[in-house]
């Protein structure tokens, strides 16, 4: 799989270590949420058969970390972002 | 008919002109007592002993596509158990007690072979581990030895000894470890489970449930409507896609794992040998091929196809250890989607909703556990309560912290 990185093109997927379901990025606040939430946030996984959003870590490269938008059923590659920059645009401050 | 030596000779000498065919293809029907959901060796073996040791009736299997084509019939034929934790040893050494006796049970050849396993070990902190684990297998009941590198080299003397990053210092053995023919293993229980009325119902794939007030009632099919009192889920691999039709999200990622059959070669290995340092393993088919595999690719997939950057790095740990290999051709290569659950253990338990239950998050190591893992199901489906011997696999272990991690690699399924 190529991964074409927002910043420095398209990088071969054996640059990047995989974390999983972009959703990991919204993680509650773990003194309001309750027990439950935080469960279903570290353990429970939507894992669609379909498009799938995700967080790569380019370990051997920038060190950046992207959300990239797979299909799981037949790996191709739609879209790359930036995790800081969905991550902002979901409001959060850094 | 029962199969024997006799009737093969009968036959022989007559034509082999009365051999039928191995189980009906029934209609579905409207309502059944129970319904597996999944006709691979898990769902099959469940229908089997739900049939067989429960005396439960009115069984059907409901099957997407052809029976024993998904998992079971893509693994690479291992069974053991050499696992460390109490709340898995129990369970898989009732599955290799129950391959002990599988043939005689269900009548039928899986080729049972219990031609050994080791596990080598490269540092004195490994042979700790080991050590440890092997305590562990022979508290349960289990076999284990371990062996010198010189006991290794008698056995494997063409192995790669002196390795730089990893030489090999010895090996941990389970003895009745082995090998099963795969696919006859879902025949075998197939079978088993037509002689005993069981409905194997196949191009029936489940599109939805029909739950009402907390309670299922039955499944939607591509052949419509089935009712039924209970419904028991065993599909391993899509288990997210099934249990969302009952509004579960579950605590697995679906991975592809491949693996990998080299051309034909004169006998080289008659056991099964694992090398976790270099992510290899390799056994010898009776076909001569060596079947080998290594780490899932390790990003969420359900293509039953993995990516060339894990063959290559299967190769070169097979290249480390056994140098021999390098002429021989690679004869195939396949992959099988996994259940890896968030701590690299399975589940076998009742849902939030009455009458449904779920057996999945086998991860890669679903196959050595399909006669425990159908016994179980099917003792939780007859009698509402877990086997003796599957108690930790429940839901709840995540929320309550009662983990079965053997790696301790934490919720990261793809290093499980």
């Amino acid at each position: 799989m190529i991964i074409n990185h927002p910043i420095l093109g398209p990088r071969d997927a054996q640059e990047f270590v995989y974390l999983g379901d972009a959703n990991l990025i919204n993680r509650p606040d773990g003194m309001s949420a309750g027990i439950e939430a935080f469960h279903d946030y570290l353990y429970n996984r939507d894992n669609p058969a379909g498009e799938h959003r995700e967080l790569w870590y380019h370990e051997q490269g920038d060190r950046s970390w992207l959300v990239v938008t797979r299909n799981t059923v037949t790996h191709e590659i739609t879209k790359v972002e930036l995790a800081r920059d969905v991550a902002r645009a979901g409001g959060r401050s850094k | 008919m029962r199969y024997s030596g006799f009737r093969v000779i009968a036959e022989a000498l007559t034509g082999h002109k009365g051999w039928k065919p191995v189980w009906r293809d029934p209609a579905p029907k409207a309502e059944y007592d129970y319904i597996i959901v999944g006709g691979g060796g898990h769902g099959l073996a469940t229908a089997y002993y739900l049939a067989k040791e429960f005396r439960q009736a009115r069984i059907a299997v409901l099957e997407k596509g052809y029976l024993g084509g998904g998992n079971v019939g893509r693994n690479t034929t291992i069974i053991r158990s050499n696992y460390l934790l109490d709340g898995n040893e129990p369970f898989y050494e009732f599955s290799l007690k129950l391959w002990e006796g599988l043939e005689q049970d269900f009548n039928y050849n899986a080729m049972v072979s219990q031609r050994g396993i080791i596990n080598l070990i490269h540092t004195d902190a490994q042979r700790d581990a080991f050590t440890r684990r092997g305590n562990g297998m022979i508290l349960n009941g289990a076999d284990a030895e371990l062996l010198s590198r010189d006991q290794v080299r008698s056995m494997y003397p063409w192995l790669n000894f002196d390795n730089a990053r990893f030489p090999i210092k010895g090996a941990l053995m389970q003895r009745r470890g082995g090998t099963v023919r795969h696919d006859a293993v879902a025949w075998g229980y197939a079978r088993g489970a037509d002689l005993r009325g069981v409905d194997l119902i196949q191009n029936c794939e489940v599109t939805g449930m029909r739950i009402e007030g907390g309670r299922i009632k039955g499944v939607e099919t591509t052949r419509g409507f089935i009712g039924a009192k209970k419904v028991g889920v065993a599909v391993a691999g899509s288990s997210s896609k099934v249990m969302a039709h009952a509004g579960m999200r579950l605590p697995i990622e679906s991975h592809v794992l491949q693996a990998f059959v080299s051309e034909g070669l004169k006998p080289l290995i008659d056991g099964v040998m694992t090398f976790g340092a270099g992510h290899f393993y390799v056994s010898q088919s009776d076909k001569g091929g060596l079947v080998f595999g290594g780490d899932i690719d390790g990003y969420n997939s359900y293509a039953q196809r993995g990516n060339l950057p894990v063959i290559e790095d299967v190769a070169e740990g097979g290249m480390a250890l056994m140098p021999a290999i390098g002429r021989a051709r690679l004869l195939r290569t396949w992959g099988g989607i996994m259940d890896m659950s968030m701590d690299g253990s399975p589940i076998i338990d009742k849902t939030h909703v009455e009458g449904l239950y779920f057996n999945g998050g086998w991860c890669y190591g679903g196959f050595k556990a399909t006669p425990a893992s159908g016994w179980c199901f099917a003792h939780l489906l007859a009698k509402d309560e877990p086997h003796k011997t599957a108690t930790a696999y429940r839901f709840d272990r995540f929320l309550k912290g009662l983990m079965i991690d053997e790696k301790g690699q934490g919720a990261q399924p793809n290093l499980h």
